[in-house]
């Protein structure tokens, strides 16, 4: 388990470095940084200064190196837009991404796992047929047109939830919901073929054999063992959906991550832009590692791989 | 005792000797598949709603009652045929430039089909290739592929295909390169797990033992061998590119205006939507609809060609 652990956390350490280089790479060669700050009416003259301000002058390696180097004691610069320390706005904004996300990742497990438990118990049935389809038309659903068709349903005819904003829990609801129903089907469609597999096994024969009572048997002895890989996948889900929630906290107005991120894009904010996609980078390889590492703990066959 | 002749026909039947015995006739490989696909509700229900979207966008310029770039403010927000103040020249309205909704509609069709295609091609290319040279040589390249493809997911995709489209500067073009760019993770994996599972096979040994190059195994005996689960990749990451492209153009970074995108309708409806829902959503609808009908197309692919992967 030592070796295993060392040496998917060497990998992690690897992967995050290759993700902060590609990062970098793909903003600097996009387009040229200097002449998107100074904007479509600048001259030359002053795209050549912003370009000595902001060290742009430099080779790429000795930007990359000054900026990684940066970036490892938490120093992601200035933001060019609020003339504030990138990791103060970060500090700010992340919470509430984090909460969102939380909400969400809550909100898809709790109506999943029951849904693909039932589906799985009543298979072939319309109950299962019934989760499919939930399951089906959750991926096909675009998510930022359900976060405002929820607003039309909830908010503008029955008035039960606000609009938008993040003051109270209830902005939060409607966001949750629709970031959540897209990581539900993966869940669910988990913990349903995880469910069908272990029911058919022995030791599960085995219980009823003993005459233990169905509900005993489903919960602790199927359940137990089918939610363990869904709560690897959780971990990941939860990376994407912090990926995903720029779209939701666009359509809602929520001050998270998201919406600091979309609207540094407009500004032509690169450091914010750039510690942002760091971030959820960073957060995602450490969800992947530690949901790694779960399953290798229960699941000592893994450890192999 | 002599057998009288009709019999001894019959003991000795007219056949030569090392003839085939044909019990019942043998389906050919597509008449099963064809049967499958006919007797697959899912399969079918997809196969046709993708069927009459891909006719309707191709036949826009035929079908369309209007230009769907004419603007006519004075026929602003003018609501659908079934609300009470809607027209029959307008049968699903006009949006706040007074430019034709179905028009709008069925052009914009052409374009979510646009983009899931080329980009779908762009990422299948990319990660057929990656996953052949994994799953085929194993080994190292396998290892560098593997950490190429963890490297690529642990990448926010939404956020770097916004940052790369804003600094480029969003367009059709821009939008399909970088979905195209960024999609091909899945194709990737899945590609490198069939081709293990062909590597060893003895048709493979077989070729490999009569002097045949790597890239000609690769491209003739496994590349076609598994072309069933790469279909049905190229069908979700269809779907994944269609939803992409929504969410950019909404967030004002994708397609851009006038061009009639779906995402951009509904992103363009937005401030309207308090009093005339209609107009977010009939694009919404028309986006669940194509990507429902293309996933629905894909799971039922699967089902068909491999009913042993179904779960």
């Amino acid at each position: 388990m030592l070796t295993f652990t060392l040496r998917r956390v060497l990998v992690a350490l690897a992967v995050a470095f290759t993700v902060s280089v590609a990062s970098f790479l793909l903003l600097h060669l996009s387009g040229d940084l200097a002449t998107a700050i100074a904007g479509p009416e600048s001259t030359g003259p002053q795209i050549e200064a912003i370009r000595r301000e902001y060290g742009l002058d430099q080779p790429l390696l000795t930007q990359f190196l000054t900026w990684a180097w940066r970036a490892l004691h938490l120093d992601f610069g200035n933001s060019f837009y609020f003339r504030e320390r990138v990791i103060d706005l970060l500090a700010a904004r992340l919470p509430i991404t984090l909460y969102l996300g939380f909400i969400a990742l809550g909100v898809a497990l709790f109506v999943a796992i029951p849904l693909g438990v039932i589906a799985a118990v009543k298979r072939d049935t319309w109950i299962d047929r019934l989760a499919l389809a939930v399951s089906v038309l959750g991926q096909a659903m675009p998510s930022f047109w359900f976060g405002l068709t929820l607003i039309l349903v909830f908010s503008v005819n029955l008035r039960w939830l606000p609009v938008s904003g993040n003051a109270t829990w209830k902005n939060f609801v409607l966001p949750a919901v629709a970031l959540g129903y897209y990581a539900m089907p993966a869940v669910m469609r988990l913990t349903r073929n995880g469910m069908l597999e272990v029911l058919a096994s022995d030791y599960v024969r085995t219980a009823r054999a003993k005459g233990l009572p169905p509900r005993k048997i489903l919960v602790r002895h199927a359940l137990r063992n089918a939610v363990i890989p869904v709560i690897a996948l959780s971990a990941v889900q939860f990376g994407f959906m912090l990926g995903g929630s720029i779209v939701i906290e666009a359509v809602f107005s929520l001050q998270g991550l998201g919406q600091l991120a979309w609207e540094s894009i407009a500004r032509n904010d690169f450091p914010v832009v750039q510690a942002i996609v760091l971030v959820l980078a960073m957060i995602y390889i450490g969800l992947t590692l530690a949901a790694d590492l779960l399953n290798a703990f229960l699941d000592p066959r893994l450890r192999q791989a | 005792m002599s057998l009288p002749p009709d019999t001894a026909a019959l003991a000795a039947p007219a056949l030569p000797p090392d003839a085939p015995i044909a019990l019942a006739p043998v389906p050919s490989p597509t008449g099963i598949v064809l049967r499958r696909g006919l007797r697959h509700g899912g399969f079918l229900i997809g196969a046709g709603i993708l069927g009459l979207i891909v006719l309707a966008s191709l036949a826009a310029p035929l079908i369309a009652p209007h230009d769907p770039y004419a603007q006519d403010v004075s026929r602003r927000l003018i609501p659908p045929i079934w609300q009470a103040k809607g027209s029959w020249d307008h049968i699903l309205g006009t949006d706040k430039l007074g430019r034709d909704y179905l028009s709008r509609l069925l052009y914009g069709g052409q374009i979510s089909l646009l983009i899931g295609v080329s980009a779908a091609l762009i990422s299948g290319l990319i990660g057929t290739v990656l996953g052949l040279c994994a799953g085929y040589f194993g080994g190292w390249v396998d290892a560098v592929v593997s950490y190429v493809v963890t490297t690529r997911l642990a990448m926010p995709v939404v956020l770097v295909a916004l940052a790369m489209a804003a600094l480029v500067g969003g367009s059709l073009k821009v939008v399909v390169l970088v979905l195209g760019f960024l999609l091909w993770d899945r194709f990737a994996v899945v590609t490198r797990a069939a081709t293990q599972q062909i590597r060893d096979r003895d048709f493979v040994s077989a070729a490999r033992a009569a002097g045949l190059t790597d890239l000609r195994i690769v491209l003739q005996e496994i590349l076609p061998n598994i072309m069933n689960a790469l279909i049905v990749v190229a069908t979700l990451e269809m779907a994944h590119a269609i939803l992409l492209e929504a969410a950019l153009s909404f967030l004002g970074l994708g397609v851009q205006p006038p061009l009639p995108s779906w995402g951009l309708m509904i992103a363009e409806g937005k401030q309207y939507m308090f009093f005339q829902p209609w107009v977010i959503t009939i694009p919404g609808v028309a986006l669940l609809l194509l990507v429902l009908a293309i996933n629905l197309l894909g799971d039922g692919l699967r089902d068909i060609t491999a009913p042993e992967a179904r779960h």
